[in-house]
């Protein structure tokens, strides 16, 4: 029977990767065909930009790299496919056009632990405290506190992330003071990874973004653990355990909060991926160095290697983070090992 | 149905707000130009970055343009796209999730696959790479590109509705009648989700605001019109943080949030309709029942 179920569920998962790797060709396709169906000569125009941006004419290796990455005309498509297939098994992403001749990879290098820390430490705090509140506010339906709550955070779930981070930025670091207005350290100590004082500085630079995305964050978990808490409060097995006298906490957390929470874990997953478009734009405003600035950078800069790279990046973090949910999915729920 | 729907008063509040927005996007250039006498370009050189004050009910910025005039005009720059985007997108939804929920087979198993796919994808990333790669486009480029990737979600509502509707009595009684397939699925299975694609229209809606806002503040949204995100972006450009001028960018970002909140309560009602256990009223009654069995158990006890 054991050894059933364990079949049954790796079959499902053995399903799920496979779909998840056809979609990943599919990014990795569209990442390919974009450039090349843009209208007009894109080459000879981010050329031109290339040339307003730095002041000089693009150096031939320049030249010859930009006109590589459109396609170069000398060879038929299939074969620049290929070509672009194999660059990326061997992780070559190329070079940065508005910072050239870096590349890529050191640029996504550099971001890329300064988003892991703040979206990190954030989505994790935002769930904490919005699957907490709500199972208190799905616990008691229509009482004081669901009745203040409920329309507040509609509101507040429907505030663009970019503006709130604006208005955030403007009260409390300059109106204020009390954070540092830009940036993600302080640019007069030392960086380096072992000095307290830089860490402590990421701390306080941090600590602005770090408030505002936990508390755009936490509105939509605390939507759906109250939506599925009210429903479970009323099953039987919730009314059984109040009926035999337990203790309210342990009914709430022990037996109703326990089975409200799938959704929630199922999402946490997911928001890893999803989160990152909230996260990129507040990175923006508080000119954070992390991937959502290289992003609007190199969107700026019509630095297109940049761009696709972090996009690549993106959907893989948000597959895997599907996949991790599908695995968690099927630890949790007894009934999908059953599908397939 | 439809009465229950506007009974609820969440909904009526969320539907007027979004009429009211509608209006004002319509109306708004006119209203700009007869009633406030100005255009959101015009410069007035005695007031240059103001706060609100009688002459500027809403201040002026940096350059001395009225806030409150673009803040009227922008509503049709971000409305505009809202609803181009969320067209389109309720429509290739529908052609996706419709027939693949009706006719089964390889069709739905080739569309689901389709529409999970672009499911999975990070929408906003590659809305943002395909954005920047057309930098400066018109707004319905914009408003085409934000609908290529919000359909998805309702596809697969619609898909599964479709299933179950086709399982039906009266569809399954048209069907033995001889009706043909275009004619049952526009007229006996479509009527019924009017309501299911209503609501998906209007968060494909406010999702179409929020993504060319995003565009916006980013730099790659449309350029030339006004629309509340390009004056949060001019504001953010300008550094009126820096100069506290918060009356510049403040007031847009409130419009989206309360066009965002207008749409969340439209839901909530339409969830409250679909799910009794999660309606405010029902509780209310549930409440007064229990206290009424509360006093009159102690009667009876007696």
């Amino acid at each position: 029977m054991r050894t059933r179920i364990r079949a049954g569920s790796l079959r499902y998962l053995g399903r799920r990767l496979g779909f998840y790797l056809v979609t990943f060709w599919a990014a990795l396709t569209f990442n390919f065909l974009i450039p090349r169906f843009m209208p007009g000569d894109p080459a000879a125009t981010m050329l031109r930009r290339i040339q307003q941006l730095t002041g000089q004419a693009p150096t031939p290796d320049q030249v010859r790299s930009v006109r590589l990455f459109f396609g170069g005309a000398r060879e038929n498509l299939p074969a620049q496919y290929l070509h672009y297939l194999n660059d990326l098994v061997h992780f070559r992403f190329g070079l940065s056009l508005s910072e050239y001749p870096t590349p890529v990879v050191d640029l996504i290098a550099q971001a890329l632990p300064w988003t892991l820390l703040l979206v990190g430490t954030t989505t994790i705090l935002a769930w904490i405290i919005g699957t907490a509140l709500g199972a208190y506010m799905g616990w008691k339906p229509g009482s004081r506190f669901d009745a203040i709550f409920a329309p507040t955070t509609t509101f507040l779930h429907a505030i663009p992330a970019f503006w709130l981070s604006l208005v955030a930025l403007w009260a409390f670091a300059f109106k204020l003071g009390w954070f540092p207005v830009s940036g993600a350290y302080d640019p007069d100590v030392p960086y380096q990874i072992n000095n307290i004082w830089f860490l402590l500085s990421t701390l306080e630079y941090g600590a602005l973004p770090a408030l505002t995305l936990i508390f755009i964050g936490f509105n939509g978990w605390l939507f759906t653990m109250r939506n599925v808490m009210v429903t479970t409060v009323s099953e039987d097995y919730v009314l059984l355990a109040k009926a035999k006298g337990l203790p309210t906490w342990r009914v709430l957390f022990k037996y109703a909060a326990r089975n409200a929470l799938l959704p929630n874990v199922t999402g946490l997953a997911l928001a890893i991926g999803g989160i990152l478009g909230g996260v990129l734009l507040t990175e923006v405003v508080f000119t954070y160095p992390g991937l959502g600035h290289r992003l609007y950078r190199a969107t700026v800069d019509h630095d297109f290697p940049v761009m696709q790279t972090i996009f690549l990046l993106i959907t893989l973090t948000v597959l895997i983070a599907n996949l991790i949910a599908d695995s968690i999915y099927v630890l949790l729920d007894p009934r999908t090992r059953d599908e397939g | 149905m439809l009465y229950g729907f506007l009974r609820n008063s969440k909904v009526r509040i969320g539907l007027a707000v979004f009429a009211a927005f509608l209006l004002l996007a319509l109306l708004g250039p006119w209203f700009v130009s007869a009633v406030l006498g100005t255009t959101p370009r015009a410069i007035d050189y005695d007031a240059l970055g103001q706060p609100p004050s009688s002459d500027h009910l809403l201040g002026t910025t940096l350059p001395g343009s009225d806030v409150l005039a673009q803040v009227i005009v922008g509503a049709r720059g971000s409305v505009f796209v809202g609803i181009t985007s969320a067209v389109l997108a309720t429509v290739i939804a529908a052609l996706v999730g419709v027939p693949s929920g009706f006719l089964g087979g390889k069709l739905d198993h080739g569309l689901t696959a389709f529409t999970n796919l672009f499911l999975t994808l990070p929408s906003f990333a590659l809305t943002l790479i395909i954005a920047g790669y057309v930098q400066g486009a018109a707004w319905w480029v914009i408003a085409l590109i934000i609908a290529a990737f919000e359909w998805p979600g309702g596809a697969r509502t619609l898909r599964s509705q479709t299933m179950s509707l086709r399982g039906r009595d009266f569809t399954v009684a048209m069907r033995m009648l001889g009706e043909s397939k275009t004619r049952l699925v526009f007229a006996e299975v479509m009527p019924h989700m009017t309501g299911i694609v209503s609501a998906m229209f209007l968060r494909a809606c406010v999702a179409g605001v929020f993504a060319e806002a995003a565009l916006s503040f980013l730099g790659i949204g449309t350029t030339g019109s006004v629309s509340w995100g390009t004056i949060i972006a001019e504001a953010q450009g300008q550094s009126a943080i820096l100069n506290g001028l918060w009356w510049w960018f403040v007031p847009p970002g409130l419009c989206i949030a309360l066009l965002g909140t207008a749409t969340a309560l439209v839901n909530f009602g339409i969830d409250e309709i679909s799910n009794p256990r999660l309606s405010a009223a029902n509780r209310k009654l549930m409440k007064r029942f229990r206290r009424a069995a509360r006093t009159v158990q102690p009667e009876v006890a007696r």
